[in-house]
């Protein structure tokens, strides 16, 4: 892989601090580069800058040259160049780094500047923080009490807005909390390539909406809760279960594609409440597809497996696991892996298949790309199997061949990971004619149809490595503790 | 000093009797005359003859105009658009309208030349939206200039050509903000542009570069394409060359617009001769001399500094009707000739009453794009609102210019200023009505006018 040219490098001064930047970098990046805070709103680095939030504000200087000549101005206090520091404040958002540039963030104009929309933009805004989703992770709040004032001019009545607006199936709308950013709007139109918000009304009295008969309903809607500052765009999932403060972060992997969209999963003990996007610029940047952050119910569904069987009664795990090796010992053996599993998973399983001499399969995952986050290929990581050996070329798109193994009476007895045969390409009745060995997390045709079972973890309860569409290795962790009656799929499989 | 005459030249055949705005009436007195010469000339000539009479915009910054016509980025390949700003929306201003409606001709020939001189092939007239009737007069007039061929392709059978388009605004104060109108005009709610780098004349309509110019600054465009910038140049007084229609209105005895020649007549020549002085029994009190966002000027106080007199600096100690009515005067004593509305109020106002109606009108027509106006705006109304209406503190002055001072100089656009200087000057000169605002409404039984 060729490496990228290293940027050209223009040298910057923060608050008094020199520091390189890359050429382009905004006033906001550059000083976070230089460890400097520059409280924003509107600005987002994956969004086009529309600069009216103005909280970024700043002083901005630029060394001084003689108009005629070009040659720079010395000053004789400091023997430096001389700054012309600009007499009006900047925003940071809207101007790049130039060399020699200048920023001040610690002036009086600044701490003035900041106080002040500080100010305007809460003298509208609701008393709602005590019941209000966003507390806890919200920009007004933190930047209230980092550059706010601390108290209230205002004694007029506030204006009233529309509280509970259903933007679409998962997104709430409160606009009494709206700043106006239009972050939403511009990751709507930009991102999600799906233009349907808007503003109306004028002034103070602006209000976010849908277009007339649209609604926010895209599989990346949720995105807009994100990158909401404030809690005017709330998940309607999330909306009122918890408040963030209590929530466990873990970092985890999107299991939908092979994208590998990172995630962060939150949780209180042992219960999760929701999933957000994690920014990785070589991956998802700090999107995540809404259907994405669903995915941990399938923790806690009616169809878990959570009960040891063997020939469908319930059974020790022990007694189990000398069942299954009984079958497989038995010869004939079939190992049908999944692109489900972790990188580590499918080492061992690849190891079983071995030791068995077992032809190993995978099953294929299908589904038509979104051009965003979602790739074609809905496994996570069937890059694994093939970097563990476990198989050797892309997998078909049903398990044909391994049907008519089974109809030939070549295969007598399949350890199954975490796939529903029957749904692969397999009948019941081909089914019938083997003895399964099933490993998963939930019950479906195949486990119904197993001679053992033995209830796994899902994603969320295990730690563990995908292989990305860009041959990515990405860890996931375990967000909660496994299910009672359910086990780690390695503790299991390492006893085979 | 008696006042000058009136030098009429853009308001020449305005409210003449039997002058119509029809095409014929405009041939017949010599129009379209001065294209028919400058399409004959090379565009870089007329270009130079603005540049030379030193032009400043008629729309309210007074900037100059041929140095606009040079920052036009004419080597990027793009077309290059002409914006005809006819939105006047200022409250105390009404030139444009009278251009338009009694003779829209003028407009469009100086349009034609601007288009020519700056290789512009298509030009869009952004008109308010609360001149219906104007805009229905320019579709006509430029119908009647195709049939003659001065629009259009291969004009008068040169090689080139040009295209008018009338748009109407949908009635929003803000879409006289270049970079809002031209927002507007691409069919996006009016939001102004950051700038940098949304420069007009380099990204401007349709990301092209883009030329915005005001109706009465066209206007003068034919006027020097006819005699010259430097005929033009000896009209009114340096640095603020040609005439200027002022348009008084408000507490005097006659009201109404005037042309004078720049800087050459006074806010008391005009007030007091022009216009027939106070209503019988009245006097004086203030005068806003841009438009409703200049800064107000009070009766009685003195203005005193150095400036500069052809090569010399002199000593001025002025009054308010000492005022030469020019950009550079009106700026040197901390206002501004804005869009040319000369708003008089005399004693019986009271200056939070009027503060109250200015505040209302910014924050109906604050945009609402960033937040230091669009949160400011309504702020401030709120209060002079409850002034008014509800419970005035004597400590509502000095909040208003601190909302006021948090305004300013930090927004996209001028809009930040034109909604914050009303206020931050009516209380810098009349702090202690204010302050007294709640005695005056308790003795007074003062009822407040109703708002707009």
């Amino acid at each position: 892989m060729t490496q990228p040219a290293k940027p050209d490098l223009v040298t910057v001064n923060v608050d008094g601090r020199e520091i390189s930047v890359p050429k382009g970098t905004n006033m906001i990046e550059a000083a976070r580069l230089a460890g400097v805070d520059v409280p924003h709103y509107c600005y987002h680095p994956k969004l086009t800058i529309v600069g009216n939030c103005r909280m970024c504000l700043v002083e901005m200087g630029m060394p001084a040259v003689d108009p005629a000549t070009k040659a720079p101005v010395m000053d004789p206090a400091t023997g430096k160049q001389k700054i012309n520091w600009i007499p009006r404040p900047t925003i940071a958002c809207a101007t790049n780094a130039s060399p020699g540039l200048h920023i001040r963030t610690t002036t009086p104009m600044v701490k003035d500047c900041r106080e002040g929309v500080m100010e305007f933009l809460l003298i509208n805004h609701p008393l709602d923080c005590p019941i209000c989703d966003q507390a806890g992770e919200c920009r007004l709040q933190e930047q209230s009490l980092g550059y706010g004032r601390g108290y209230s001019r205002f004694i007029e009545q506030k204006n009233v807005k529309p509280k509970r607006t259903q933007l679409g199936p998962r997104v709430t709308l409160d606009d009494e909390r709206c700043i106006l950013c239009s972050r939403c709007i511009r990751f709507s139109k930009e991102i999600a390539k799906d233009d349907v918000l808007g503003f109306i009304d004028r002034g103070s009295y602006s209000t976010l909406t849908c277009y007339p008969g649209k609604e926010l309903s895209n599989n990346y809607s949720l995105n807009t809760v994100d990158i909401c500052p404030v809690g005017a765009l709330t998940s309607t999932d999330f909306r009122f279960k918890m408040r963030v403060w209590f929530l466990k972060q873990t970092n985890s992997i999107d299991t939908e594609s092979s994208v590998g969209a990172n995630t962060v999963v939150w949780s209180r003990e042992g219960i999760i409440y929701r999933i957000t996007p994690r920014r990785n610029d070589e991956v998802n940047d700090t999107w995540l597809a809404d259907s994405g952050r669903v995915l941990y119910k399938q923790v806690r569904t009616e169809n878990r497996l959570t009960a040891v069987k063997v020939d469908g009664q319930p059974s020790s795990f022990d007694i189990a696991i000398n069942a299954a090796v009984q079958l497989l010992k038995g010869g004939d053996v079939a190992v049908v892996g999944s692109g489900r599993s972790s990188v580590e998973e499918q080492f061992i399983t690849k190891k079983i298949a071995d030791s068995l001499k077992a032809p190993a399969y995978l099953v294929a995952r299908v589904g038509e790309g979104d051009k965003l986050l979602i790739s074609a290929d809905r496994n996570p990581n069937v890059r694994g199997a093939l970097v563990t050996g476990l198989i050797n070329a892309l997998p078909e798109a049903k398990l044909s061949a391994l049907g008519r193994a089974i109809d030939a009476g070549q295969i007598k007895t399949l350890l199954v990971l975490n796939e529903d045969l029957t749904t692969a390409g397999l009948t019941t009745e081909q089914l019938a004619k083997v003895a399964i060995v099933y490993v998963g997390t939930h019950a479906d045709g195949t486990s119904d149809a197993a001679r053992v079972i033995l209830p796994a973890h899902t994603v969320f309860e295990k730690n563990g490595t995908f292989i990305n569409q860009q041959f990515r290795l990405q860890k996931f962790h375990a967000a909660v503790p496994g299910l009672a009656g359910t086990f780690n799929d390695l503790s299991v499989l390492r006893k085979f | 000093m008696p006042a000058p005459e009136q030098r009429r030249i853009i308001f020449k055949h305005i409210d003449e009797p039997g002058y119509t705005n029809d095409i014929d009436c405009y041939v017949r007195n010599g129009g379209y005359e001065v294209l028919k010469k400058a399409i004959q000339r090379k565009p870089e000539e007329l270009i130079d003859e603005v540049k030379k009479s030193g032009l400043r915009g008629r729309g309210g910054a007074g900037f100059p105009c041929g140095v606009k016509w040079s920052l036009v980025d004419r080597k990027s390949g793009k077309p290059i658009y002409l914006v005809v700003n006819a939105d006047e929306s200022e409250p105390g201003t009404f030139k444009d309208r009278y251009i338009i409606h009694q003779d829209p001709h003028q407009m469009i020939e100086g349009i034609m030349i601007t288009c020519f001189a700056n290789n512009v092939k298509q030009a869009y007239i952004y008109i308010r939206g609360e001149f219906p009737e104007g805009a229905r007069i320019l579709e006509k007039a430029i119908a009647e200039a195709r049939a003659k061929n001065f629009v259009g392709p291969n004009i008068l059978g040169s090689a080139y050509g040009c295209e008018i388009y009338v748009h109407r605004g949908a009635g929003a104060y803000i879409c006289g903000e270049e970079t809002g109108l031209i927002e507007s005009l691409e069919g996006k709610r009016a939001y102004p542009r950051i700038k940098p780098p949304y420069f007009p004349a380099v990204l401007g309509l349709y990301q092209c570069p883009t030329i915005v110019n005001n109706v009465e600054t066209l206007c003068h465009v034919k006027y020097i394409a006819e005699f010259g910038g430097a005929e033009f140049a000896k009209i009114g007084t340096p640095n603020n060359t040609g005439t200027r229609i002022l348009c008084v209105s408000g507490h005097v005895q006659k009201p109404g617009y005037y042309e004078y020649e720049v800087g050459k007549i006074t806010l008391g020549q005009l007030l007091n001769e022009v216009c027939g002085g106070p209503l019988p029994g009245r006097k004086f009190k203030a005068v806003i001399p841009g438009g409703s966002s200049a800064k107000i000027l009070k009766v009685g106080e003195r203005y005193k500094g150095k400036r500069k007199v052809g090569n010399d600096m002199v000593d001025y100690d002025w009054g308010i009707e000492d005022v030469p009515m020019d950009f550079d005067s009106l700026a040197m004593i901390g206002s501004m000739g804005g869009s040319g509305g000369v708003i008089v109020m005399d004693d019986s106002v009271n200056m939070v009453d009027a503060l109250a109606n200015i505040n209302a009108f910014y924050a109906h027509e604050s945009c609402g794009q960033c937040t230091p106006c669009r949160e400011g705006s309504l702020w401030m109304k709120k209060i002079t609102t409850r002034m008014v209406h509800g419970d005035a503190r004597s400590e509502d002055g000095a909040l208003l210019k601190n909302v006021a001072d948090q305004i300013a100089g930090r927004t996209i656009c001028a809009f930040g200023e034109a909604c914050s200087w009303p206020t931050q000057s009516f209380i810098a000169k009349f702090g202690d009505e204010f302050k007294a605002y709640p005695q005056t409404k308790q003795e007074a039984k003062h009822g407040g006018l109703e708002l707009v």
